[in-house]
């Protein structure tokens, strides 16, 4: 079914309506995001309609008599079910955006319960128009265009680490407690239905089948409404996840039971054999999936390869082969969700690997928007259909279907998790039971399956239908709206701050390597053990079949640094090129610090320096100046030609790290007087030299020691870490120079005479200290690092550490004319 | 699915020695904080390290097929002479063999987290797995892991990945030596000099990794072996 007929409208517009109305309509559905039609709008005697129908179209064939040319005409039904799609989509954003301004709001109620009131207000006002609500969420509309990109944003950026650690408990949760809850609900709602013998209703007709299957759409918790909510609570990663991944594998139990007793209880029983085709459905359904959204995932990988002509596209890859892995799964009838878990999970270490920076941030962004325009969508459409359905209320059902939840849920999660502490390390608190069991929400999963349900077949699906509305809106509102005192009451751990240290990256891998290793000593092969050969099997083969160049080859570790230097680059520049390359850290560290010094270091040997003359600072600046003038009229001219054969494509942050240059260049101006007053390294410090060694390039006329320079590589201190491959991202950022080499530039020209000397001699000692060298010659960063690597400037550190303010204070003054 | 695969006749001799050395076992576990039963499975492989002697030297180890693409395999060998982790206080140097005793007390590290273990249990735990790693950084034994030590350390780590690796590892090493400095003195002077991180504040780096928890293997008990027997022999 096709979103056109689930947004079409029962009563239609008439073409040619006054253009007031229209005006007055397009008003009002934007002020209320209601679809209000016109005959509603504009006059309240909606019994008028039919009358306005024909009088309009009684005016149509007046017009067409009189045949004037239609200056300005009308049609609202050409574009009826686009924009209606639009107004909806607007009403979800505009919701979102409100929620989020108004003060102290979100601290209390989350998210998705407001949005759940948002449905229903706009499904009443539609109503009280006295329309019919359309069937918003539809099943179909939901299944193929709501729910996958909430979940391909779920499995692309899934925690791999945490999620295969805790995968066995995660599992025995999704598979048997879904299969526990399903039966229990089931099986004892059927009872409940069955007592009060004298007391006729039609809950005595309903069967032992339909009951189970409702009990199996009823028990599966729901990956939306626990994103929704678990993301703000802000639980442990442990928490989190186990909650989160038994959301969404408990897919396949729910696809298998839910089609297993769909199918019988037209039959009226299930036999034993049908018991065991079930079990052995499951396992085709699961792991079908998962098999599915693999080779989409490395599909997708593969193809990334050769994407590198054509970035604009990448991200297209990414989204297209995870819908057609979704929707290959559901052709046959395997499970979707988990073949876009496994799609999304595979395909990423890959993909990333192979496109661009900038795709990758349009990837995030893309999947971020859509799965929470997709999220707000579901739950104003919730409320929506609560208003729209047919209701069933029968007290008795629902009532035990609630209490029946809860306690399934409740002696579920106990009792698994008996039986998975006796085999986990880090054991299950009772705290986290009472979290995991509280945290399991249903959504909009249950109701559109319910939904599904044949009315001919399930005479009381309305019943069902209220029940699993009752179901939802008990958990997302009570236990959502709860938990999170609960969890600050409980004093559960909270997750804490993300940001991985390159410390702790290190002491990961190191850990990896040493558990296997000790492992082999022990001669046992443990997960470890395991664990290492797969690795080792993808760096072999997988890598380099999937990746393209170079970052096949890259280990996870340097992935990583390379990952926290792009960023460490990013938030230079936007915090405008200030002096913090840690804004979490304020600290005045430099690299010079954790140098093994030469013994004889004198402290402040030399601190008088010769002031600069007007005109010598006159002719610096000029040098400066033109420089980056240079290399910003070259980079632009890059950027506006193509955005595809863009070779500083990944280079963004070093081109936003030039402009800021040009706008600090005043100020830099300005402040090398601070570090004229810094205390001079002595001749042979190798701080010093280096330094000199960097601005060598630009200023110092010295020609041998130019050459030296190009040897040693273009900027020593600027943290070049890999052959500069066009298509390679390397951002160099400069961790380290307490001094800017423009300062020290200018100490340079004064002192060249009798540094020369001093230079040629450090060369050969410069291991010993900081000397990040590009690791290939000179020639591979002929153009990249020729045209910037004169420029390149050490923002991080000039303002950060400006030395003692000794003896000229004279900042104030104006060097620029 | 372990190479050592216990035959039955195997089984019986190892009951046989069991028996005779019941009171040995007893003490390592005392001491160890291994069971018994792992203990036993532990002699097993010391054994056929070892060839059957008492003690195991570098070679020995050195030959284990399954440690040949280890990245770290000369700092494991390393740790398990080294004297530092044998659970006694202040003594620096390394041994030249083992024995099984000393074999049991470097594994004992790896011990997974008591079932029921208080926050203060926990802390010493970690304190103690963090020790161990710490010596294996700081090589030659003064308390500090130095600059040169730490990107030796993560040389080591890259070394499997072929000629990219070498200056990056420097570069990775100084970032994080930055880091370390940055967190633990975050106000130095220019002319100040950070030696290296010492044990404090390493404990202080990776608080984040739950090392107490993450930091250890399974080791075999009787049942878990009879259940692999039954697997997959190998």
């Amino acid at each position: 079914m096709s979103p056109r007929r689930v947004f079409r409208h029962p009563g239609g517009f008439g073409s040619g309506l006054p253009e007031r109305g229209l005006l007055l309509l397009v008003l009002l559905m934007l002020l209320q995001g209601s679809l209000l039609p016109f005959g509603a709008a504009s006059s309240p005697d909606v019994g008028h309609r039919d009358e306005a129908d024909v009088h309009a179209e009684a005016e149509e064939k007046h017009n067409f008599t009189k045949k004037p040319f239609p200056v300005l005409s009308f049609e609202y039904k050409h574009i009826q079910v686009p924009f209606e799609i639009s107004l909806w989509v607007l009403l979800a954003s505009l919701m979102k955006l409100g929620f989020h301004l108004v003060p102290r709001l979100p601290g209390i109620v989350p998210e998705s319960c407001l949005l759940i009131l948002v449905g229903l207000l706009v499904g009443g006002l539609i109503k009280l128009a006295g329309q019919k609500v359309p069937p918003v969420l539809d099943s179909t509309l939901f299944f193929f265009c709501l729910l996958p990109p909430i979940i391909l944003d779920a499995g692309y950026f899934l925690p791999i680490r945490p999620f295969m650690e805790n995968l066995g408990t995660i599992l025995m949760f999704a598979v048997v407690g879904t299969l526990w809850n399903a039966f229990f609900i089931g099986g004892l709602l059927y009872a409940v239905c069955q007592i009060q013998p004298n007391n006729p209703s039609d809950l005595h007709s309903l069967e032992l089948l339909p009951c189970l299957l409702f009990g199996s759409i009823i028990s599966a918790v729901d990956p939306v409404a626990v994103l929704a909510v678990f993301e703000e609570i802000h639980i442990n990663e442990l928490l989190h996840i186990l909650v989160f991944g038994e959301s969404l594998l408990n897919d396949a139990v729910t696809v298998v039971l839910y089609h297993l007793f769909e199918e019988y209880s037209g039959v009226g029983s299930v036999t034993v054999l049908d018991g065991v085709l079930g079990v052995i459905s499951f396992f085709v359904v699961a792991l079908g999936g998962v098999l599915v959204g693999a080779i989409y995932g490395i599909l997708a990988a593969f193809t990334s390869r050769f994407t590198s002509h054509t970035r604009v596209i990448e991200p297209l890859f990414v989204f297209v082969y995870s819908y057609m892995a979704y929707l290959s799964a559901e052709m046959f009838h395997l499970s979707g969700i988990m073949a876009l878990i496994a799609c999304g999970a595979v395909m990423r270490p890959y993909v990333e690997a192979n496109i661009s920076h900038k795709s990758h941030t349009t990837i995030k962004y893309f999947l971020k928007m859509w799965s929470s325009v997709s999220e707000t969508l579901i739950f104003i459409f919730l409320g929506v259909a609560t208003v729209d359905g047919q209701h069933n209320w029968n007290w008795t059902f629902v009532t035990v279907t609630v209490v029946l939840c809860l306690v399934a849920r409740v002696i579920g999660v106990v009792g698994l998790t008996y039986v998975i502490n006796k085999f986990r390390i880090v054991k299950l608190t009772t705290k986290d039971q009472f979290i995991v069991a509280y945290g399991g929400l249903r959504g909009a999963i249950a109701f559109s399956l319910g939904f599904l349900l044949d009315e001919r077949h399930f005479p009381l699906r309305n019943m069902f239908l209220t029940a699993i509305i009752i179901v939802i809106f008990f958990t997302v509102f009570v236990q959502g709206m709860t938990i999170k005192p609960l969890v600050d009451l409980l004093a559960v751990k909270k997750k804490q701050e993300a940001k991985r240290s390159i410390n702790e990256e290190i002491h990961t891998q190191f850990l990896d390597h040493l558990l296997t290793g000790i492992e082999d000593i022990c001669g046992h092969y443990g997960h470890h053990h395991w664990k290492d050969k797969l690795n080792r099997f993808n760096k072999k083969y997988v890598k380099k079949c999937l990746i393209a160049g170079e970052r096949s080859k890259e280990p996870q570790l340097i992935a990583f640094y390379h990952k926290l230097e792009m960023k460490h680059a990013i938030e230079l520049v936007e915090s405008g090129g200030g002096a913090k390359l840690s804004s979490a850290i304020p600290s005045t560290v430099s690299m010079q610090n954790i140098q093994p010094k030469k013994p004889a270091h004198a402290k402040s040997e030399d601190r008088a320096l010769p002031k600069l003359s007007k005109s010598r600072e006159e002719e610096i600046r000029k040098i400066l100046r033109s420089n980056l003038q240079k290399t910003r009229q070259r980079l632009r001219s890059y950027n506006r030609h193509t955005l595809l054969a863009d070779p500083y494509e990944d280079n963004f942050g070093e081109f936003l790290l030039k402009k800021q240059k040009m706008m600090a260049l005043d100020k830099k101006i300005q402040d090398m007087n601070n570090y004229l007053t810094v205390p001079a390294a002595p001749p042979d410090s190798p701080t010093l030299c280096r330094a000199r060694l960097a601005s060598g390039r630009e200023t110092d006329f010295n020609p041998t020691r130019q050459q030296k320079v190009d040897t040693v590589g273009p900027d020593p201190q600027a943290y070049s870490t890999k052959p500069a491959l066009d298509s390679v991202p390397t951002i160099q950022v400069d961790l380290a120079s307490p001094q800017s080499p423009d300062s020290i530039n200018i100490l340079d020209e004064f002192r060249r005479s009798d540094l020369a000397a001093a230079a040629a001699a450090e060369e050969g000692e410069d291991d010993g200290g900081l000397k990040m060298k590009a690791p290939s010659g000179p020639h591979e960063r002929c153009d990249a690092g020729e045209m910037d690597a004169g420029t390149r400037e050490k923002l991080s550190r000039c303002l950060s550490d400006p030395g003692p303010h000794a003896e000229d204070e004279d900042e104030d003054e104006p060097f620029l004319p | 699915m372990g190479s050592w695969q216990a035959r039955p006749e195997q089984q019986q001799q190892q009951q046989q020695q069991q028996e005779q050395e019941r009171w040995h076992y007893e003490e390592l576990a005392h001491k160890s904080g291994f069971s018994t039963e792992q203990i036993k499975n532990l002699h097993k492989r010391f054994r056929q390290l070892s060839g059957n002697k008492e003690t195991i030297s570098r070679a020995n180890l050195d030959s284990i097929p399954a440690l040949a693409n280890n990245p770290l395999k000369k700092q494991i060998i390393d740790a398990f002479f080294d004297k530092r982790n044998q659970w006694q206080d202040d003594e620096v140097g390394s041994l030249e063999e083992i024995g099984l005793e000393h074999f049991l007390m470097v594994m004992s590290h790896f011990r997974p987290p008591a079932h029921k273990s208080g926050e203060e249990e926990r802390q010493a735990a970690r304190r103690q797995k963090l020790r161990f790693l710490f010596n294996m950084h700081d090589t030659d034994g003064d308390g500090i892991i130095t600059l040169a030590e730490y990107r030796k350390v993560v040389e080591e780590l890259l070394s499997k990945s072929g000629a990219i690796g070498h200056q990056t590892a420097k570069a990775i090493a100084d970032a994080a030596m930055l880091e370390v400095a940055s967190i633990n003195a975050p106000h130095m002077a220019p002319d100040d000099f950070y030696e290296g991180i010492t044990f404090e504040h390493f404990q202080q780096i990776l608080k984040g990794l739950e090392m107490e928890s993450r930091m250890h293997i399974r080791f075999l008990d009787v049942d878990t072996t009879t259940m692999r027997c039954g697997k997959a022999p190998s």
